[in-house]
């Protein structure tokens, strides 16, 4: 198989305050034609600013110092040295979008919101193919066909923000495709969607692949899905290759240490009930007295820690604010969700997006208030719970200090602008705990029981990178010694390396202050790892609930079981079935069968077919 | 087929967590540091920011570097022209010196004719004792850095119908043209952060109410507005009223930009994690703005306040030029051009437009600060 591009020795290196970093430092690698080769490694490892180089789209900032990258046109023989080429001239510019074209992570940014898809597929046959308007317009619209719109004729006059996200990346994928160039690079394609349509957009990729004979340089971090698409793969980290070669010996014989670290760090489903997880970079993480004191729980006779009741919650589009008088549409977030949460346990809650987990999560916190049902807390010393919805003023603000969140985003959920001190220190600052002594000695305690250093704590938080803002995130919420935490995708923004690190240290501290928590999550390798019951949503429904092993070693619901089915593994031996993956359409409540059918005639209940495992069913 | 390759090089995987000691000392700075990083980039930046302390200076500076006091007429000089300031007369060094005028009353259009007389030397005494001040209000004292020749006479930039010199009228003049932009924009400042932070922070109806006012306010045109607002002025009013007058009314008009930039700011930062979180811990609304919101839109603040004190200082400007804002004995630099507002007088004696080029520099300077502080108003971006 003939290489079609060739990169050897190349150097990019950035600007940065009147010195140069290297982003990407002497890498070598190539692309046979109509194979896969795939890029692997974790954010700032360098592997999409290897694919801006490729398609000469480097910020201002970045310069290739040295290397070479070749493409040889196998269709017409031509070869091109893309270094050397202009940005902005005709050659390039004839490679970009029309030999090589990139298809990007967010559907939704890379399509321009005021155009038609047909209008948007077809300039790119009209600025790199001699063709008339009509004639592009039918080779995007069979174009259309090919990727898997349902109605192309209808599709070609519709916008981009009336289609869903699998659409959209279709969209893309069709405008990447619609001038059939020789490599398509796609970079972290199906990141921002959800599992089951992450696997039919891989399908989609691989078909076309095969169809135009083309290469696919495939930019990612999951390992899974490199494992099911990817012919040969290149391990990038720091800039560097670490480990390069076929998918069979990358997998069974992986011989870097960064590799091996890897691939230990990943949760899979059948790991043993104690196995745990070797993260990357490991951490010391020590749990002091200050923390200790009052966190020797007590079993208690009343095992149920929070109790939620038929939560339902809509929101209303708001329209004009002055002459809205039109009814709006009404749109349900969450709708009559209940379930316990035990003293001690992790409650995982698994769903893809827009599924209401977060809304629910903002209820329990009184973050916002539900339209209907009720959630009782019960306290550690009493049988008499707690109504949290009726908390108001001065007992909700004692109630904080019991209940506390874990954020997702670990850049937007610490000030820019406070030092760490400042950061861990506020809750004590608010509840007025302790003097200025002690709260500096218990922050240092938290700061070590997360494994960062005390020797941080002037710092700001953009000094930190994202495993360890979170952490510092995990320091702030035990600050008030809470009985029960929150954790929403707490290990979603960050990579596998990282993970690991998280989770453990989540999994340890549960254990040694005896918290109770739910744990929110659209990944279900990772629920797997550290939940011991498990809720799964969908539309705003709680579909089914089971403990760890019986949700895993046997999902009744179909929705659960195309979720468990959509998951790439990083196992050779386990690979996808596309087909039926393909065939689903898993999150929509109207396409289940007969008795998890769900539409307005249906009275559907949570019925239990098992001790603690319930499905929702009709009666 | 591809070979199977392992890097051989050593493998730290904590080397991406390694800081070289410039990353070192960017992690270690507050917000306010990292924006002065920032700005120090901005080089058109920092060059106006030291154009503005030059003129600043000169302003605060200025009875002892004008030769002359405000009022000093020279009623045997009406329209002078500037004089050249000379080293070298006739190829043999003399110091610096200007020539004295020869005068004559052209009949034809009754222009006054001055030409350079070229045997009147007149050498420039420098610290000097000239017309007496009370400096800053302090002290009485004569001295300044520059003086005309004991008997004679130093018009740098000419003088205007009543003889006095235009150089020293400009300087003096700089003292209130600059400050009313900075009280100006003080008091549009006060006004902006309540109001656009009313608006911002309670939502809803007062929002709404509030975003119509500034779209009414908006919409009006400035110049007749400004114009019916000083007629309101009471003529019995001191000058140094006035000024307090005027500079109120700037503000009042001025404050809109602000507020919804404000408002929107706050809009912003409101949805970030982080507020949810101090919310999440029990904290109060005062301390959600003061702590959390607040710093998060000071700089943004500063910046779009630098970029509107020209166009306080140019409705200044505008209002004296027209006679509608300060009166004399006061004197701004609008003040001063509105003894350019005959065409006959911009055709004939050119130099009483000269006050134009001090508002073109500092508006520039304070567009091009703005620019900079704006850029570096987020170093987190």
């Amino acid at each position: 198989m003939a290489d079609i591009l060739t990169i050897k020795n190349l150097q990019v290196e950035f600007d940065y305050h009147n010195s140069r970093i290297p982003a990407v430092r002497n890498i070598s690698f190539r692309i046979p034609q109509g194979r896969t080769v795939a890029l692997v490694g974790e954010s700032g490892s360098g592997k999409s600013v290897t694919a801006q180089a490729i398609m000469q789209i480097l910020p201002k900032k970045a310069h290739v110092t040295h290397g070479s990258i070749r493409f040889d046109d196998p269709e017409n023989g031509n070869s091109a040295e893309i270094v050397s080429l202009d940005p902005m001239g005709r050659q390039m510019r004839a490679i970009r979008g029309g030999r090589i074209s990139m298809i990007f992570q967010e559907p939704m940014v890379s399509l321009s919101p005021v155009h038609t898809v047909g209008n948007q597929i077809s300039e790119a046959l009209l600025l790199h193919r001699d063709v008339s308007k009509s004639e592009a317009m039918r080779l995007s619209q069979d174009m259309l066909d090919r990727v898997g719109f349902p109605d192309p004729k209808r599709a070609i006059n519709t916008y981009p923000f009336e289609l869903s996200g699998g659409l959209r990346q279709r969209a893309m994928i069709a405008c990447a495709l619609v001038c059939r160039p020789a490599i398509l690079i796609a970079d972290e394609p199906t990141t921002a969607l959800d599992v089951t349509i992450q696997a039919q957009i891989l399908k989609l990729i691989s078909d076309m692949q095969r169809e135009l004979n083309m290469a696919v340089l495939l930019i990612t971090h999951d390992l899974g899905v490199v494992a099911n698409v990817a012919d040969e793969v290149v391990v990038m980290y720091h800039g560097q290759i670490m480990e390069s070669g076929m998918i069979e010996d990358i997998y069974r014989n992986p011989s870097h240490p960064y590799l091996k670290a890897l691939m230990k760090a990943i949760p899979h489903f059948d790991m043993k009930p104690d196995e745990r997880l070797t993260p990357v970079r490991h951490i010391e993480s020590s749990v002091g007295e200050l923390l200790r004191i009052d966190v020797d729980r007590e079993l208690q006779a009343n095992p149920v820690h929070l109790e939620v009741r038929d939560i339902s919650k809509s929101f209303r589009i708001k329209k004009n604010p002055i002459f809205g008088k039109s009814a709006a549409p009404e749109i349900k977030a969450v709708s009559g969700i209940g379930f316990d949460v035990y003293r001690g346990e992790c409650f995982g809650l698994v769903g893809e997006s827009g599924c209401g987990k977060t809304t629910l999560s903002k209820i329990l916190m009184k973050a916002l208030s539900p339209d209907e049902g009720n959630i009782v807390y019960y306290d550690k010393t009493g049988q008499q719970g707690v109504d949290v919805l009726a908390l108001e003023g001065d007992e909700l603000f004692k109630f904080r200090r019991k209940m506390q969140f874990i954020f997702q985003d670990p850049f937007s959920s610490l000030n820019p602008r406070m030092t760490v001190f400042d950061i861990i220190r506020e809750p004590l600052l608010i509840h007025e705990i302790g003097d200025l002594d002690y709260q500096r000695e218990f922050v240092k305690e938290l700061v070590r029981v997360v494994g960062l250093d005390p020797r941080f704590l002037n710092r700001y938080p953009h000094s930190f990178s994202g495993g360890q803002r979170q952490r510092l995130g995990i320091a702030r919420a035990l600050a008030l010694k809470p009985d029960f935490v929150i954790c929403d995708e707490p290990v979603s923004a960050l990579d596998v390396s990282i993970q690991a690190q998280i989770l453990n240290l989540l999994k340890d501290l549960r254990k040694e202050l005896g918290l109770t928590t739910i744990f929110i999550t659209h990944n279900l390798a990772v629920v797997n790892y550290i939940a011991d019951r498990v809720g799964v949503m969908c539309r705003g429904r709680l579909v089914e609930i089971a403990d760890r092993d019986s949700l895993f070693e046997n999902p009744v619901h179909p929705y659960t079981q195309a979720l468990l089915g959509a998951v790439p593994h990083p196992d050779l031996a386990k690979p996808l079935d596309f087909d039926s993956a393909l065939e689903s359409q898993a999150s929509d409540p109207a396409s289940w069968s007969a008795p998890f059918r769900c539409d307005e005639s249906a009275s559907l209940e949570l019925h239990e077919i098992k001790h603690g495992h319930r499905v929702l069913r009709e009666a | 087929m591809s070979m199977h390759y392992v890097s051989e090089a050593p493998f730290d995987a904590h080397s991406v967590e390694q800081l070289t000691p410039e990353q070192e000392k960017l992690y270690l700075a507050s917000q306010w540091r990292l924006m002065w990083l920032k700005l120090k980039q901005h080089r058109l930046a920092v060059g106006s920011s030291v154009v503005l302390i030059i003129i600043y200076l000169l302003a605060l500076f200025c009875e002892f570097l004008s030769p002359y006091n405000l009022h000093t007429r020279h009623t045997d000089y009406i329209y002078a022209p500037p004089q050249r300031v000379h080293v070298f007369h006739e190829g043999e060094f003399v110091g610096p010196f200007v020539y004295g005028y020869r005068y004559q009353l052209n009949m034809e259009n009754l222009k006054r004719e001055y030409t350079p007389d070229t045997q009147n030397i007149q050498k420039l005494r420098f610290f000097c004792r000239g017309d007496g001040y009370r400096f800053w209000g302090l002290f009485e004292t004569d001295v300044h850095f520059v003086c005309p020749a004991s008997d004679g006479y130093l018009f740098l930039f000419g003088t205007d119908r009543l003889g006095r010199d235009m150089y020293s009228r400009i300087l003096h003049g700089a003292k209130i043209s600059l400050t009313i932009g900075l009280v100006g924009i003080a008091l549009s400042f006060i006004l902006g952060i309540v109001i656009g932070g009313v608006a911002g922070y309670y939502g809803g109806v007062v929002d709404n109410v509030i975003q119509r006012l500034i779209e009414i306010l908006r919409s009006f045109p400035e110049l007749p507005l400004w114009m019916a607002l000083s007629a309101t002025l009471p003529v019995t009013w001191s000058p140094i009223l006035v000024f307090f007058g005027i500079t109120l009314i700037l503000a009042l008009l001025d404050w809109t930009g602000l507020a919804r930039a404000v408002r929107s700011k706050l809009l912003s930062l409101r949805e970030e994690d982080y507020c949810t979180a101090a919310q999440l811990m029990g904290a109060r609304p005062r301390r959600i703005i003061g702590r959390h919101l607040l710093p998060g839109f000071m700089s943004h603040l500063i910046a779009s306040a630098s970029l509107s004190i020209p166009g306080m200082i140019l409705g200044e400007t505008a209002l004296s030029f027209l006679g509608l804002g300060l009166r004399p004995p006061i004197t701004s630099w609008g003040v001063l051009l509105n003894e350019a507002q005959n065409i006959n007088v911009v055709a004939l004696y050119p130099w009483l437009m000269l006050p134009v080029v001090p508002v073109i520099i500092v508006i520039l300077a304070f567009n091009f600060l703005g620019d900079g502080l704006r850029d570096a108003a987020d170093p987190y971006k």
